[in-house]
């Protein structure tokens, strides 16, 4: 009873001859490691929405509540922010000529764009920061840089908060245009996801990853036109360079910022490509991202 | 304790007897000529300083990557386990022993062999997904979705899990001012909030008092004789004599014994 191969002698009980593998099947076990189909996987998902919430949620509360301000910093961090980038750009940088009310342009440009690159970030840590969590319970690993957005989601809407206050103390009027915020950030948040995803899964496998983000996330701050108007620097480049306007206008976060700027700046004529640029974005980020992490599921947590 | 021990009286070669007999007794997990290879980054070899010019040194003379090391935990383990068992995995440190419980839960992939289960085993773990910060109330929710709980579900366990616990007004305190004793408590009352066919356990009753001890055994206990199979990783080999009706004993990520509990442990013990 005492030798290495009693397990497998005991296993095979009865039938002397029969392999495990084939016990197995006798008695309907299966491999415990299999990757769920597409729609399984969604259903998956949308059964975890309360766990995708709570963490979010819970991630939000967690990071204040070392503060004597708490939950106040919600709203601080991004005055703060709005305060340090007036005070570069408006001030000691004077950019503010031929851009009209250059605050709320400015602004509006940060807040969201911070939102798209904090999320595309934190996307990219969300697995291997919760490795102990992915190798001990099971759950649509989805959840992971699901939960990472909506928290970016909640920071945002206390942003918008901060930024609606500042748009209206510059002069801007309350217009029915004001109804498409929630679209246009709909359409940002999905890209977000999309893209969340997609970094999610490269950023678990590739760990240099997160060392290299900050510079590529800092290339995409000053190629999206958020300190200056990208019609007005694309409009005297020569013939030969044209096609850096197609790649301007391809940004999706540019996109987004010029909606944002096109809802809530009066005198600000957004430029055509902007919808376009935004609807494919988010489709296009979701379903490649959303495909592209699901397909590796079984793999997270290995290394 | 010996009490305890004859709720459920079968030693393995009953055990057999029985299967072949009844469905009680029918295999839950199969472990076949399971190898577990993992890789572990951040390891350092000797002459390896772990400053920049050594690492640029590396990539010149293309050596690929020497903080990338892999670890054969479990080499070759096969066994069979059933309705009701309560199988105590004992050996030393870094014998394979949580490896395998991590791949009988489906959350290592097998580099050869297999595990076959009935449904999903889950690993009594929900450490992780808790945070340290937030109030116990607030971990138990947090913790109770993770584990993929209703709602309702979660309402209708609530006050079970805090009387469990056994921490009282405590539960509105973050989690960072209670004793180690206190956490591991609401820790494993969580954890077993939850109804589990294959129930895996890694050291989870070490910690706590001995009245807190006698509860989560009783716990387990329960959780047997409703047919489920539970996995017991432990240290403290009395809490594995009281609880296991059969023990594995690993040894460098091999079956060195397996069968009745106070055979193995006192082999163990000799060696």
């Amino acid at each position: 009873m005492s030798q290495p191969d009693s397990a497998v002698a005991d296993a095979q009980g009865g039938a002397a001859t029969e392999s495990l593998a084939a016990l197995a099947k006798r008695h309907g076990l299966r491999r415990a490691i299999a990757r769920p189909s597409l729609p399984f996987y969604v259903g998956q998902l949308w059964a975890r929405r309360h766990f995708v919430l709570k963490y979010a949620t819970s991630r939000n509360v967690s990071k204040y509540s070392q503060s004597m301000l708490g939950q106040l910093w919600q709203l601080l961090t991004p005055l703060l922010n709005a305060g340090v980038y007036y005070l570069m750009f408006g001030v000691i940088l004077d950019q503010k000529k031929d851009i009209s009310n250059y605050t709320a342009f400015l602004i509006t440009g940060v807040f969201i764009f911070t939102f798209t690159q904090r999320t595309v970030s934190s996307g990219a840590k969300s697995i291997s920061n919760n490795l102990s969590m992915i190798r001990a319970l099971h759950f649509p690993r989805a959840a992971l840089p699901l939960a990472y957005a909506v928290q970016e989601l909640q920071q945002l809407l206390w942003s918008m908060l901060v930024l609606i206050g500042i748009v209206l103390l510059t002069g801007e009027p309350v217009t029915l245009y004001w109804l498409f915020i929630p679209v246009a950030l709909l359409l940002q948040l999905t890209f977000n996801v999309g893209a969340g995803l997609f970094m999610a899964r490269v950023g678990a496998f590739a760990r240099d990853m997160n060392q290299l983000l900050p510079f590529i996330m800092r290339t995409w701050l000053y190629a999206s036109g958020v300190f200056f108007s990208i019609p007005d620097r694309v409009a005297d480049l020569p013939e030969s360079l044209a096609f850096v306007q197609y790649i301007m206008e391809l940004n999706p976060a540019a996109a987004y910022i010029e909606l944002m700027r096109d809802l809530l700046i009066h005198d600000h004529t957004p430029p055509q490509w902007a919808w376009t640029t935004a609807i494919f974005w988010a489709v296009f980020a979701l379903v490649i991202g959303f495909w592209y992490f699901w397909r590796a599921e079984e793999r997270y947590g290995r290394g | 304790m010996a009490m305890e021990k004859r709720v459920w009286p079968l030693t393995a070669e009953e055990q057999e007897a029985t299967a072949k007999s009844s469905a009680v007794g029918t295999p839950t997990v199969i472990v076949d000529d399971l190898h577990i290879v993992y890789k572990v980054y951040g390891a350092t070899s000797a002459e390896e300083k772990g400053n920049a010019a050594t690492a640029l040194m590396r990539l010149v003379r293309r050596q690929g990557r020497p903080q990338m090391r892999e670890v054969h935990a479990v080499k070759g383990v096969s066994f069979v386990a059933r309705h009701g068992d309560a199988i105590g995995i004992i050996g030393r440190n870094g014998s394979g022993k949580s490896t395998l419980l991590r791949a009988i839960a489906g959350l290592l992939p097998p580099h050869s062999g297999a595990v076959y289960t009935d449904g999903q085993p889950s690993l009594l773990g929900v450490n992780a997904a808790l945070m340290k910060e937030l109030t116990g109330e607030r971990n138990i929710t947090l913790g109770c979705y993770a584990m993929g709980m209703t709602p309702a579900e979660v309402r209708a366990k609530y006050d079970e899990i805090v009387d469990f616990s056994g921490i009282g007004e405590f539960v509105q305190f973050p989690m960072s001012t209670y004793s180690s004793g206190m956490g591991a408590r609401l820790r494993f009352a969580i954890a077993s909030a939850k109804v589990h066919d294959v129930l895996l356990i890694d050291e989870a009753l070490a910690t706590g008092d001995r009245e807190f001890r006698k509860r989560s055994q009783k716990r387990i206990m329960q959780m047997r004789e409703s047919a489920g199979t539970v996995f017991l990783v432990a240290h403290n080999l009395d809490v594995i004599e009281e609880t296991c009706n059969r023990v594995i004993w690993l040894h460098k990520g091999k079956i060195k014994m397996d069968g009745d509990p106070t055979e193995v442990i006192s082999a163990y013990n000799k060696a």
